[in-house]
């Protein structure tokens, strides 16, 4: 008996808000998020009363059933949370999504994420107050308290073990904003960045400079799943999951940076089960869209995934193989996190999802299979394989 | 152990960042004693040896409850470090860069601890640097910050 998701379950619908700059939108998060689940069903070829689940992460505010009563949906039969604050829980939702539909709890899924962190907590700030307990004690006081923050010591440790220099992050900064010149959604459209004004940037944290980072935006994105055999007749070449995996490794985000395996993306232990549960390997992979919180974390997925060697990662960051269109692995071909925009890596399922249906702005030629990796760095993580 | 020049009440942050306080269940309340009294505490399952930081209600290894705490000599070495430019706290708007190490502690079981490195916030870091303790005392807590060796 097969109890995988493989082949059974399809993205059937795409749908995002304009994407603004931090603070910018003009309208609530949750008028971003009707738009987008309602752009996503419209794009599907649905009706909005097909909608019968909801999926997310990072504990998004737009609650299931705040949404549904809004949307004047009938009834919901699945609705679903993906543990963890950051960005790692992007792929899983859509996995937890795959995994109702096939469950038969649900129809048609939605998962979303809404962000308008002008509305609400910026991410990129410290929020501790006075006096902060337990894991954050033994960080916050020594002004180790931001993702930039908590993450550069990761990627300082593995640039470290592999010898590898900040040109492996400005191939990973450059492609994503090259790719964003193509793609009239891009935050960073209009502004293409060069080498030189990569290093000429300001230091964040070493080894991070301003453009190593995500931006930080308002909007919304959506995609609705359904299985496969209804996917057929919807509007759209179906995109269907080859594979979804979601978790952790051992004794990951113990306190105090204690993880064993310190300089991880956290994918070690979920790359062999997806390329297992899909049934190829990474060079079967044509495109792939990986979630970019800090450049570093890029360069420690794309080894983690086997798409190119820890001590070999410099060199196929820099010699043009992550850019569209001559490149062996175009990456982020949207622009994503860095320059795309920020919601928080679902924007990585839309484009994975527009490579595979053949309209992407950087599209690949003949494109099959997609990677999506979440958030890396962080626990739990998650990712996908896609294809047409 | 701590001479007095493993001492400072010199603050390296400004006034206005967070002080650790102990969790109210009580669970890492020696560690933050330990500190106060200038004395590097982590866990050791008293039935396995096994070391473990930050403190847990059991061990990881054997899964015991039965568990004590061992000093550390107070000596590590650098795992990894960061120069932080930006600043995302309020109190470290004016403060200009700063090191934070993450120190490997050999003699307990190579756990770790985040500190500041002390010391000008521009000189020379690698990872492997030999450090050592330094007791950083406030008003009702201590904090643990650790300084650079000589190179022997």
């Amino acid at each position: 008996m097969d109890y995988s998701i493989k082949d059974k379950v399809a993205i059937v619908g795409i749908g995002e808000t304009r994407y603004y700059k931090a603070g910018q939108a003009p309208i609530s998060e949750f008028q971003l998020a009707l738009e987008a689940i309602q752009k996503a069903v419209a794009d599907a070829g649905l009706h909005i009363e097909d909608i019968d689940g909801f999926a997310s992460y990072s504990d998004d505010r737009n609650d299931p059933t705040r949404l549904a009563g809004a949307l004047g949906i009938p009834q919901i039969q699945f609705s679903n949370m993906h543990w963890g604050g950051g960005g790692g829980g992007m792929a899983g939702a859509v996995g937890n999504a795959a995994a109702a539909v096939v469950a038969g709890y649900a129809k048609h899924v939605v998962a979303f994420r809404a962000l308008a962190q002008g509305q609400f907590g910026r991410f990129g700030q410290g929020h501790a107050g006075a006096r902060v307990r337990g894991a954050a004690a033994y960080t916050a006081p020594y002004g180790l308290m931001s993702p930039a923050q908590m993450f550069a010591m990761r990627t300082q440790r593995f640039m470290h073990e592999h010898k590898i220099s900040q040109e492996a992050l400005c191939g990973i900064s450059l492609a994503s904003y090259k790719h964003a010149q193509q793609n009239l959604r891009a935050v960073m459209y209009g502004r293409p960045l060069t080498r030189e004004a990569y290093y000429n940037a300001r230091w964040i944290v070493e080894p991070f400079r301003l453009f190593d980072c995500c931006q930080e935006n308002d909007g919304a994105a959506a995609v609705i799943l359904t299985r496969a055999d209804r996917a057929r007749d919807l509007r759209h070449t179906p995109v269907y999951l080859m594979a979804a995996a979601q978790g952790t490794g051992y004794r990951q985000w113990v306190p105090a940076h204690n993880d064993p395996d310190y300089a991880t993306s956290n994918f070690k232990t979920l790359a062999p089960r997806l390329y297992e549960m899909a049934g190829i390997s990474p060079t079967d992979i044509d495109v792939a869209q990986v979630y970019e919180n800090f450049t570093g974390g890029v360069l420690m997925s794309l080894v983690e995934h086997g798409l190119c060697d820890a001590d070999e990662a410099e060199a196929f960051c820099t010699n043009g193989n992550l850019e569209w269109p001559n490149g062996k692995l175009p990456l982020n071909t949207s622009g994503g996190n860095l320059a795309e925009a920020y919601m928080h890596g679902l924007e990585l399922v839309l484009e994975g999802v527009r490579q595979l249906r053949g309209d992407s702005t950087c599209q690949v030629k003949d494109a099959r299979v997609c990677l999506v990796a979440a958030g890396p760095m962080v626990s739990p993580v998650s990712n996908l394989l896609l294809r047409n | 152990m701590a001479s007095e020049n493993n001492v400072t009440t010199e603050s390296y942050f400004p006034d206005g960042m967070p002080l650790p306080a102990p969790m109210p269940d009580g669970l890492d309340a020696p560690f933050w004693e330990g500190a106060r009294s200038h004395t590097l505490l982590v866990q050791r399952c008293n039935p396995c040896g096994t070391f473990q930081f930050g403190p847990e209600w059991i061990c990881h290894k054997c899964r015991s409850n039965d568990i004590g705490w061992a000093r550390c000599s107070g000596r590590g070495k650098i795992y990894a470090f960061e120069r932080v430019w930006h600043p995302v706290h309020k109190a470290l708007r004016d403060k200009g860069p700063y090191l934070v190490a993450l120190v490997e502690l050999p003699d307990v079981g190579n756990v770790r601890m985040v500190g500041n490195l002390l010391g000008d916030p521009q000189q020379d870091v690698a990872i492997g640097d030999a450090v050592e303790v330094v007791w950083e005392d406030h008003q009702d807590v201590t904090l643990v910050q650790w300084r650079r060796l000589p190179v022997k």
